[in-house]
């Protein structure tokens, strides 16, 4: 502390798989002008039962800090509630922290129906007794404590204010870059900072705009799932029938995925304006719908016509909140375990 | 009863977390390992259509992404019944290989590497993949860089992206490769193999050029009798791709040579009230508690059991490597094949050789005339009912296991992920590391952390994934607890730093 101060730069995985952190990695030798310019605080010590290092550190201590990962149980929880009060300035890095990511299609179903599948229902399980994990158990030595698991997974927004947002699962090397220089700036130079809540590394329309497939907004009779067809080069895969999220989805990782004949499925977020990624698909796909001339249907008629089209989805939900399920509007409706979940069938 | 709690801030399914109880007299009494985290996939899955898959558990693992895809893409071959073309075989080994190399160098140099380099008693903010590279030059560091940087670059273009790759299919690949990047492949499976030899001269240079640490390497400390698995192709060579998965007592015998379809009948999971991550072991030998020996069916997936089950190595020059490895550290042959070495920090060495093979493996494929093959979408007819896909992580045996409704939408899920395998292992390793240097209240605080945490190392566990960043460390924080719950000690990796 009494020597000369660099910026403290945090990054902290709550629950997450640390693709975030491979792709900070594969900003490749700019990682070495990172450890040049901030200190690197890689969090120390931040669980439950103790002091650490960080709880001691003053509020504000921490510039920066990039938090990845959602919110699945208590733990989590109590850490980020820890680095707000550490830090500066506060990022939602990555589609877990920003809005769920897939984990957060856990939230289709319950907490008892997760439980009751891991630890009693699957071919090699040897568990005749039905131990679950517990949050206090008792062994011969002493107790040992479990964090709560909760029942929903929420975002990092769900829990504490958010200074800004890095969407993408993970965020592209690039952005990530990209962002860094502007951040590197404003601490070096004096240079602003991006206006608070604004959403960082991305563009602000849908990713069809920087994808190179022709799109010819075409109408379909019906849709293809990924094996059921070989889409042809070049041309826009939901032209083809392919559900791809492009329409619903913010540009910035240059549209990987359609580049290499699979449908994007939305990791990058909602873009600006829409709040809910899955209902701005479902009106995107209501829209190529071929239902022939409207004006000859009665709306009973064309309903059924659309849900006709729509049944050729195998699973809605499951896809158009592939992402973003922890800030979907559905998230105040509590399905029971065993009613939506399987919405695709089964 | 005095406790000690060493919370590791790490990875993959969640933050491990050591709790040390010593016993009356100050010795170590138990060593729990505690994962505190589920995501619970095997459940959200469910609903969800199968060729959704590869795409989806690639999120159980930032790290391995490319092995959850692979497994759940091998899953969808057998769910739709499709044998995939040489073709494409080839082709998603070629990607496989270029993910194996630049994570078995991120795992040498970011994370076990630094315990060698600059030693396991070398302060805790040197010991990161900076440390090494200050230490061995700023070259080295940027060819460790340039070597995972290649290798991303591989693994996006043929996969689609660099992390989370989309690109498996029921029996086919939706991106083929050119012939113009073909020609860079494999020039980089050329750089990758230089790398790779490059890196086991180090190797020779810093540890085997070194009493002390050969010392520590065979100590026994960090050693265990277990039985080991790995997947073998037809030769009982190492295969990281494709083949049978084979267990060998800890004397070297084969018990077991097993289709990957038959998982459940050989591996149990049991459930522990103070985890959340199931304890896989061998039903055949059956469970005897965290023990090891050839009665305990405790046994691990990792470089070394992949080499110790192996007859030899598929590649030349890895071949050399295997020998040398067996040479230096092994007891002798039985049966014609080298007996099995127990040395956990061995690993270490044993990754090293594995990834001389999968760039010696890389480059074959870069140059085989079917690579460049465009055609790599069969036609789907059957109806899907149940499949079964497997391959090595670079952690352990990776299985993927789904049951579906006749339009192939998901009914049940089982999965059992590379570290899993190893995770009583692991907690065996972390109390034998313990109880080596805490005896009769005499805690030896300083290194404590760094070697048990250098026990568990070298299993590269999938809750470390994120220790591979930058810092390469983990940060650990140890409690001393006297028997009423109160603190009366702390420990930290950063306490010296920051204080």
């Amino acid at each position: 502390m009494e020597h000369k101060e660099k910026p403290k730069l945090a990054m902290y995985w709550a629950s997450s798989c640390g693709g975030c952190e491979i792709s900070v990695l594969n900003i490749g030798e700019h990682i070495l002008t990172v450890d040049q310019v901030f200190d690197l605080v890689f969090f120390p010590c931040i669980a439950d039962f103790k002091v650490s290092d960080v709880a001691n550190y003053p509020d504000g201590y921490i510039d920066l800090c990039l938090f990845n990962g959602a919110i699945r149980n208590s733990e989590n929880e109590e850490t980020a509630r820890l680095l707000r009060q550490k830090s500066k300035v506060m990022v939602a890095f990555g589609s877990c922290a920003y809005e769920g990511c897939i984990p957060a299609l856990s939230n289709l179903t319950s907490k008892q129906a997760t439980l009751a599948t891991v630890y009693d229902d699957n071919p090699s399980l040897d568990n005749p007794e039905h131990i679950r994990p517990l949050e206090e158990a008792e062994v011969p030595e002493g107790m040992l404590d479990l964090p709560e698991f909760y029942d929903r997974v929420k975002t990092l927004d769900q829990v504490v204010p958010v200074d800004y947002t890095i969407p993408g699962c993970p965020p592209e090397p690039e952005q990530i870059w990209a962002i860094l220089q502007v951040v590197v700036a404003a601490f070096t130079e004096g240079a602003p900072l991006p206006p608070p809540g604004a959403i960082l590394g991305a563009g602000d329309r849908a990713l069809c705009d920087e994808c190179p497939l022709a799109r010819e907004e075409k109408a379909v009779s019906r849709f293809y799932r990924p094996f059921e067809i070989d889409p042809e080069p070049g041309k826009c895969l939901l032209d083809q029938g392919i559900v791809c999220m492009g329409p619903a989805t913010r540009n910035g990782c240059k549209a990987l995925c359609p580049r290499v004949g699979m449908g994007c499925r939305g990791c990058y977020g909602p873009m600006e304006g829409v709040e809910d990624q899955g209902a701005k698909m479902l009106s995107a796909i209501a829209s190529t719908i071929d239902v022939g001339d409207p004006a000859d249907l009665d709306e009973e008629e064309l309903e059924r016509k659309i849900e006709e089209v729509v049944a050729t989805l195998p699973d809605p939900a499951g896809t158009f909140y592939r992402f973003s399920m922890g800030h979907s509007l559905l998230r105040g409706a509590r399905p029971e375990p065993e009613a939506v979940t399987e919405g695709g069938g089964s | 009863m005095k406790r000690i709690t060493i919370d590791p801030i790490t990875r993959l399914e969640g933050h491990g977390k050591i709790q040390i109880f010593l016993d009356t007299e100050g010795d170590v009494a138990n060593a729990y390992l505690q994962i505190p985290e589920l995501r619970g996939f095997e459940r959200f899955c469910v609903g969800r259509p199968a060729e959704e898959m590869p795409r989806i558990t690639n999120r159980i693992c930032g790290v391995c992404p490319e092995a959850h895809h692979m497994a759940a893409t091998k899953a969808l071959d057998d769910l739709y019944g499709i044998e995939p073309s040489s073709a494409v075989q080839k082709l998603r080994e070629l990607f496989y290989m270029a993910f194996y190399v630049t994570d078995h160098t991120t795992h040498f140099y970011a994370l076990g590497g630094p315990d060698f380099v600059l030693g396991p008693d070398a302060p805790p903010a040197e010991r990161n993949i900076l440390g090494v590279i200050h230490k061995v030059g700023v070259e080295i560091g940027k060819q460790v860089i340039d070597c995972r940087m290649r290798n991303h670059g591989v693994i996006k273009l043929l996969g689609g992206r660099g992390v989370h790759p989309v690109a498996g299919l029921p029996g086919g690949w939706s991106k083929a490769l050119s012939e113009e990047d073909r020609v860079k492949v494999e020039a980089i499976a050329k750089e990758n193999v230089a790398f790779a030899q490059f890196s086991l001269k180090l190797f020779d240079d810093i540890v085997l050029g070194n009493k002390k640490y050969v010392d520590l390497v065979c100590s026994d400390a960090y050693s265990h009798s277990t039985y080991s698995m790995g997947m073998v192709d037809s030769s009982n060579r190492v295969n990281f791709y494709d083949g049978l998965i084979r267990v060998v007592d800890p004397e070297g015998k084969e018990v077991l040579l097993y289709h990957p379809k038959d998982y459940a009948e050989h591996i149990g999971e049991r459930v522990e009230p103070w985890t959340y991550l199931k304890v896989p072991y061998l039903k055949d030998i059956g469970w005897q508690g965290y023990t090891d020996g050839a009665d305990s069916g405790v046994y691990t997936a990792t470089p070394l059991s992949r080499l110790n089950v192996s007859d030899s190595m598929a590649t030349p020059l890895a071949q050399e490597a295997f020998e040398r490895f067996y040479e230096t550290l092994g007891t002798g042959k039985v049966d014609g094949r080298y007996r099995p070495v127990h040395f956990r920090l061995a690993t270490h060495w044993a990754r090293l050789v594995e990834l001389l093979y999968a760039a010696e493996r890389m480059l074959e494929l870069s140059q085989d005339e079917e690579i460049t093959d465009p055609n790599l979408r069969p036609q789907v007819t059957n109806t899907p009912r149940m499949g079964i896909g497997s391959v090595e992580a670079p952690r352990g045996t990776l299985t993927h296991h789904y049951t579906t409704d006749e339009n192939g939408i998901l009914t049940g899920v089982n999965l059992i992920v590379g570290t899993t395998n190893n995770y009583a292992a692991i907690a065996m390793s972390i109390k034998k590391a313990a109880m080596s240097l805490i005896h009769a209240g005499v805690i030896v605080t300083e290194g404590l952390l760094n070697r048990v945490e250098m026990a568990f190392r070298s299993y590269d566990p999938c809750m470390s994934c994120a220790t591979h960043s930058l810092p390469g460390q983990m940060p650990l924080e140890l409690t001393i607890r006297d028997a009423d719950g109160n603190i009366i000690q702390e420990l930290s990796q950063y306490v010296g730093s920051e204080a």
